[in-house]
């Protein structure tokens, strides 16, 4: 996928004038956020399980090698072939090997992000072979030549209005002729069209939320039951997974599982968690007759042992994106790459570079909403600032911000000229704004008076009424 | 061995500064995997059989199943043709070839037509054999294998799940415990299953029956 990310502030402020995205946003706000507070009501434990969490994925990333040559030793224990990629160009060319091998015309593909990181429909459509996504969100989006724009619903920008122009464009050829709004019938149709697909395929695409070292097993969460058809139906299984989603044993996984969906739509549990162990065995009468497991880096070791580990731990569940005031203004296309949100503003810079994704990190109000609502308690506002501390490094943040940020740290080092500063600063400031006590504009600051009024500086600086404070306490 | 593997693992040991484990680390980590620990176990799901039993039954509703509690295994066929007829849907069946099913006493429902095979497209009502009950999320456990096909999980419209009030556990990990004691490894697909398909990606307004099967039936046998 081609990055967008250094236009983010026209991305953001397109949508925001976006009629039909805000109100599509309104069903995020009004959505998530209760859902999953109304799910942890009923769990007490919840606080503690995301310590279990963070300890768990800990020891994961510290022995991350011994898990990744486990993992790999019992998938073909099982009959399974395990494939390492160190870009999306190898995964990529490692998909269309197996493909061609097997010579598909048809992929059907379950919904996996790691897919979108290496840009594989792109990569297998412009090699002759047709990759079909199955969640119905996917789907949608799909028809639409578009990215998804949130990692577990997809096509939360849209409208009903927009779902049924794209069906009404595409479905004409399988016999639905009538333009449809109703979901429950947009639903059903969608279902039709994407049975003969599912049935019709020669292999399917799946992503995986952990993989299980001590079984070879991997794992995916969905509630529609695409990744399943797309897993069983057609002769070969593919299974794309980036390194980090290790989870030592089954009942690890179980304490990640109890994690994941109440923080990503307030359920229980989703409706399917299907474990995957290799192809079909001699005796069974259905499944995948091959099972391939293609392990991707693209970045993601370099981030151990250092000030980004602590990203590894995600677990890909969104709530950081459902309770973010950035995202639910503009949505997930704005950040112009696959991942949006929090986490997308931390793990995007490390895996597309700081220089064209130096604008997300600071898309931050630093309300800390995404780090207390994280199951995996991934301090994200600290990695935030980490990203924008580099940015400074590397010269990469506008001229008048630096100059700013130095004239800043020039009096900042040099107290007794700060407070004198401050000082008659708080007292122009006051003058300025006469008597109603607001500032209409000022010099140097139109992007703030622009959209408000300042209010003045009320009383003595911070230095003073802390000195008067102690003198008070002595 | 390949290049990239090769590149990837070293990558991640320099960013952990260490060679590759051994010595008693490794013993400690091989101890794990033999021997699972189990992490922080939620208490709800801590209850006497019998009330595990109640729980699972009312954390499916609350999915969106639907449950049937029958005195024994004997009287699940009658149960089932009394669903059909309710829901108004058709006789044809296709059974799981599960002999603890098959064994059941279908020859009395003279108006059910029965196959015993993995399902196709346009099956519209499959039987299958839940290895377990988890009472902590009210889910359904079902392994693959020549006895329990996959696709009848998944394919038809109507999924009607047998399954005995002795084979549900509390939490997941009592679930992992009973399938390690049954002594055959991992089947190749273990499926969790907790209500009918869905869907909320048309403006988060939940439907069901995504892609999936449109009902999910239990029917509960004792003990």
């Amino acid at each position: 996928m081609h990055p967008t990310s250094q236009t983010f502030k026209a991305n953001a402020s397109a949508a925001l004038h976006d009629a039909a995205l805000q109100r599509a946003l309104k069903n995020l706000k009004s959505g998530f956020p209760g859902k999953r507070a109304a799910a942890i009501a009923k769990l007490p434990e919840f606080d503690a399980l995301r310590d279990a969490g963070r300890d768990l994925k800990n020891h994961v990333l510290e022995h991350l090698d011994f898990y990744l040559e486990r993992f790999e030793a019992q998938v073909t224990a099982q009959g399974g072939q395990v494939h390492w990629a160190r870009d999306a160009a190898e995964a990529n060319r490692i998909v269309l090997d197996i493909c061609r091998a097997v010579e598909a015309r048809t992929v059907t593909k379950g919904k996996s992000m790691v897919s979108e990181e290496i840009g594989l429909n792109d990569f297998l459509a412009a090699n002759g072979i047709e990759p079909i996504e199955t969640d119905l969100g996917e789907y949608i989006i799909q028809l639409r030549h578009e990215h998804p724009s949130h990692i577990i619903a997809p096509a939360i920008h849209l409208n009903r209005d927009q779902v049924a122009d794209a069906f009404h464009a595409h479905h004409g050829q399988y016999g639905f002729t009538e333009r449809n709004e109703n979901p429950r019938a947009l639903m059903s149709e969608a279902r039709q069209v994407l049975r003969q697909r599912f049935l019709n395929a020669d292999v399917g695409i799946t992503g995986a939320n952990f993989c299980v070292a001590e079984t070879g097993t991997t794992v995916i969460v969905t509630n529609e039951g695409n990744g399943d058809l797309t897993q069983i139906l057609p002769r070969v299984h593919i299974v794309l997974a980036s390194i980090e989603k290790i989870a030592p044993t089954l009942e690890d996984v179980s304490t990640f599982l109890r994690l994941l969906s109440r923080s990503a739509t307030g359920q229980e549990i989703t409706v399917y968690t299907t474990f995957s162990s290799g192809p079909r065995r001699p005796e069974d009468v259905d499944g995948p007759e091959q099972f391939h497991v293609v392990l991707l880096d693209n970045g993601r070791s370099g981030m151990l042992g250092g000030e980004f580990q602590d990203m590894l731990r995600c677990i890909r569940c969104s709530a950081c994106l459902n309770h973010c005031p950035v995202y639910g203004a503009i949505g997930g296309h704005a950040y112009g790459w696959v991942y949006p949100g929090p986490m997308g503003s931390v793990l995007t810079p490390q895996l597309i570079g700081v220089d064209i994704a130096g604008a997300l990190p600071n898309a931050s109000t630093f309300c800390g909403r995404c780090e207390d609502v994280c199951p995996m308690r991934i301090p994200l506002p600290a990695m935030m600032r980490h990203w924008r501390e580099r940015e400074f490094e590397r010269h990469l943040s506008p001229a008048g911000f630096r100059f700013g940020l130095r004239a800043w740290a020039f009096f900042a080092q040099r107290p007794k000229l700060y407070q004198s500063i401050t000082r008659i600063a708080a007292r122009v400031l006051r003058w300025l704004g006469g008597r109603n006590g607001r500032i209409k504009s000022l010099p140097l600051a139109h992007g703030w008076t622009a959209w408000r009024d300042l209010p003045t500086p009320q009383g003595q600086t911070f230095q003073q009424q802390w000195a008067a404070r102690q003198e008070k306490r002595s | 061995m390949s290049e990239a593997r090769e590149q990837i693992l070293a990558t991640i040991r320099r960013g952990l500064q260490r060679g590759p484990l051994a010595g008693e680390r490794r013993e400690q980590l091989e101890a794990r995997l033999a021997q699972p620990p189990r992490n922080l176990i939620p208490a709800r799901a801590a209850l006497p059989p019998a009330e595990q039993v109640e729980l699972f039954v009312t954390l499916a509703l609350a999915a969106a199943a639907t449950v049937e509690r029958v005195a024994d295994l004997a009287a699940v066929p009658a149960a089932v043709v009394a669903f059909l007829s309710r829901e108004g849907l058709p006789t044809d069946l296709v059974l799981a070839p599960d002999p603890d099913l098959t064994a059941l006493p279908w020859d009395g429902q003279p108006t059910l037509h029965i196959e015993r095979r993995a399902a196709v497209d346009g099956d519209k009502t499959c039987v299958a054999s839940a290895f377990a009950g988890i009472a902590e999320t009210g889910t359904l456990m079902l392994l693959s294998g020549p006895h329990s096909p996959t696709t009848l999980n998944f394919l038809p419209d109507t999924h009607i799940v047998v399954l005995r009030a002795n084979r549900i556990v509390g939490a997941y990990e009592d679930a992992w415990s009973r399938l390690r004691e049954r002594g055959q490894g991992m089947p190749r697909t273990v499926n969790w299953i907790t209500g009918p398909s869905r869907s909320a990606d048309i403006e988060q307004t939940i439907q069901l029956g995504a892609h999936g099967p449109l009902r999910l039936h239990i029917v509960l046998a004792d003990p």
